[in-house]
């Protein structure tokens, strides 16, 4: 029998077999189905009609339903959709939930959270899910959200399925998977003070195109990997999807086994690395002293450049949040580069998480709790003149027309977000620059994409932050 | 399911992603609500860029080549019933959302050269539409509008406004499903559900 990757070992695990291979079809058993507010009503309506009114899900401490697409709108429709939650987690006797119980059934916006840490409201599923401990090495996890693949930083099988899928597995605990063939990525060096795992996942989708990892797993490996915090692992395999991946994985090391032990609800989990003759379908390298700050021009997250060649580009506005660029290593990056500095164009700051926005008060500039007479990161970004937003999805997706940071026009935006599709952040009519949060603060300077490399000298220390 | 599709063609570029397909400021309809559902066919495909809405091959090309709308204004059905993609349709967004707004608006098949991952299983895993895959590349030989036929059982696309045929690839793995009208049906045939 020749070796087999992680992925595959993973999937033959929970198919119960001792071996499998890519393009077999396997039934596997599901350890974790996440939902949230945008596809949750439609799956458990699925749910409801496929398996009876008065079915129940297979097993309710492994449905994980987090709320954050559509939180602050008017859209009466999407408060409603909230309550379609509730209703779900109250029948079915749900223990994860995630409520943002400021939303009532009221017209108007709703009022956000005063405090992040006196909210059950999270934000983004994608970065709650690890932070409330639902992510382990060694599991399948299942999302209705394509960015569900971020949890395979942590070692585990993680992908995006439609809502006929989520709702076969809420009333069975499995799904059928075809086993993907593994193309690895090895990265040489360690991370440079001035990129960021976003320049490599950039780098990557700019080479192989949106279309690149198509129906495979994408292996995230080398020492220039185990240089990355976890949170910037999560970057890479965040962005799988944008190559077309099914799924992306990072190894475990003791960053990944210390995060899980501080936060799993379950204190078992299975480690699995890649075989030493595991067959992989591509290899790629990269050596991370020659890269430089990327970007990805409109309207592909494959369109790459470098920073420093679209510096005649003129900039609207920058946007620093989604599961991909708000996690707070992500703010302590943006914040140092623009403390004591004032940025020249609108800016949008929105933390990926209540978690981040509580650390975000509590932090300093180098990530550890800060004392009575240090700034935290939201002040230095709010004194370097940036608008805040509460915890969420935002304008990552455009949204309800009243979204903060929705683009609405003709706007050009730099973006720490992870699409640059046409219409993606609101409007068909704008352009849209994917970037590092380094890149796009620096370029929130000057008013034009700007390399980072202007700004940064020396390393950023981020550091337990993001961890406990 | 029918061994003959028949319909006419709206005819798109490559990377038809799914925010293009159905815009995010949509997703707030209740696709289980019949009443909210049918939005989602009037809203279909509305956030193709102006001038990738329905291609006309370059000779053909007239005022109207890549500015026809998929659905006309306040309706819910579209007058077209078979899309023709290039490559990597339905990319971006795992929301089921886009191939049940095809299907709302009355889309029966797409025949792309190839397609993202979620949106193939969505389209086959719901029963919504069949995601057919193309030998070569059809956008720039048929034109939006083209009066088209599937036979399923010779894997064969006809295009009966100028008579061309071309090969479609075999459904292969999925054909079951898509047989059985999704994967509930499929897993109860096979004795997986009650
Ligand atoms: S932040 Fe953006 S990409 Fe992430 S889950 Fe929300 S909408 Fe999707």
């Amino acid at each position: 029998m020749p070796g087999m990757t992680m992925t595959e070992k993973i999937l033959a695990k929970h198919a119960g077999k001792s071996h499998v291979a890519p393009e077999d079809n396997v039934w596997v058993n599901v350890d974790v189905l996440m939902t949230h507010d945008v596809c949750g009503p439609g799956t458990i309506g699925i749910f409801y009609e496929k398996f009876g009114k008065d079915a129940k899900v297979w097993d309710p401490d492994r449905v994980v339903i987090i709320p954050d697409h559509y939180i602050f709108t008017a859209d009466l429709k999407c408060h409603r959709n909230v309550q379609t939650l509730r209703d779900f987690v109250k029948q079915q006797g749900l223990k994860y939930y995630y409520d943002p119980e400021f939303v009532k059934n009221e017209p108007g916006m709703p009022s956000p959270y005063l405090d992040p840490t006196k909210t059950s409201y999270k934000g983004v599923c994608h970065k709650a899910l690890p932070e409330e401990g639902h992510i382990r090495p060694g599991e399948i996890l299942l999302g209705t959200d394509s960015h569900t693949c971020t949890a395979g930083a942590f070692g585990q099988f993680a992908t995006g399925v439609g809502n006929t899928d989520a709702a076969f597995t809420l009333g069975t605990g499995k799904t059928w998977l075809k086993v993907p063939p593994t193309m690895k990525f090895t990265f040489h060096g360690q991370i440079p003070p001035y990129l960021t795992a976003k320049d490599l996942i950039l780098a990557v989708i700019g080479e192989i195109g949106v279309d690149g990892a198509t129906y495979r797993a994408m292996y995230f490996a080398g020492d220039g990997i185990k240089s990355l915090t976890l949170e910037d692992r999560m970057t890479l395999t965040n962005m799988a999807i944008e190559a077309g991946g099914k799924n992306g994985v990072c190894d475990v090391d003791e960053k990944t086994l210390e995060y899980v032990r501080a936060r799993s609800r379950r204190k078992e989990w299975e480690v699995f690395t890649d075989d030493k003759d595991a067959t992989y379908f591509s290899e790629h390298e990269w050596d991370l002293q020659t890269m430089e700050p990327m970007v990805a021009k409109p309207h592909s997250p494959d369109n790459k450049d470098t920073a420093r060649n679209c510096r005649n580009v003129r900039l609207d506005r920058a946007y620093i949040g989604s599961c991909t660029g708000g996690k707070i290593t992500d703010m302590i990056f943006a914040a140092n580069l623009l403390k004591g500095l004032k940025v020249k164009i609108p800016t949008f700051v929105v933390p990926g998480s209540t978690e981040v926005h509580r650390d975000m008060k509590e932090l300093n500039l180098r990530g550890v709790k800060k004392d009575s007479n240090e700034k935290s990161i939201e002040e230095v970004l709010a004194d370097a003149g940036c608008l805040l937003g509460p915890s969420g999805c935002g304008a990552c997706l455009g949204g309800p027309v009243d979204t903060f940071g929705r683009l609405q026009s003709t706007e050009v935006c730099i973006s720490t977000t992870n699409r640059n599709f046409p219409g993606r952040m609101g409007s068909t009519k704008s352009a849209v620059y994917l970037a590092s949060p380094l890149t796009v603060a620096a370029s929130a300077l000057t008013g034009y994409v700007t390399d980072p490399r202007e700004y940064v000298t020396q390393p950023i220390e981020t550091g337990m932050a993001g961890v406990r | 399911m029918d061994s003959v599709i028949t319909g006419r063609a709206y005819v798109l570029g490559d990377n038809i992603d799914t925010d293009q397909i159905i815009p995010a400021q949509y997703l707030s309809f209740n696709p289980s609500l019949p009443e909210e559902r049918k939005f989602f066919g009037m809203y279909a495909l509305s956030s193709v860029p102006e001038g990738q809405r329905g291609l006309r091959k370059p000779a053909a090309s007239d005022d109207t080549g890549g500015n026809i709308p998929f659905v006309r204004e306040n309706e819910f059905k579209s007058d077209f019933t078979i899309i023709i993609g290039g490559k990597n349709f339905g990319s971006g967004s795992s929301r089921e959302h886009a191939p049940l707004a095809l299907a709302e608006a009355g889309v029966k098949c797409v025949i792309a050269e190839f397609y993202a991952r979620i949106f193939f299983r969505n389209s086959v895993n719901g029963g919504y539409l069949i995601p057919f895959e193309s030998e070569e590349r059809l956008v720039g030989r048929i034109n939006t509008g083209d009066e088209l036929e599937v036979l399923m059982d010779q894997q064969a696309l006809i295009n009966k406004t100028d008579g061309n045929r071309y090969k479609l690839k075999p459904l292969g793995d999925v054909l079951p499903i898509i047989e059985a009208g999704g994967v509930f049906p499929y897993a109860k045939k096979a004795g997986m559900l009650k």
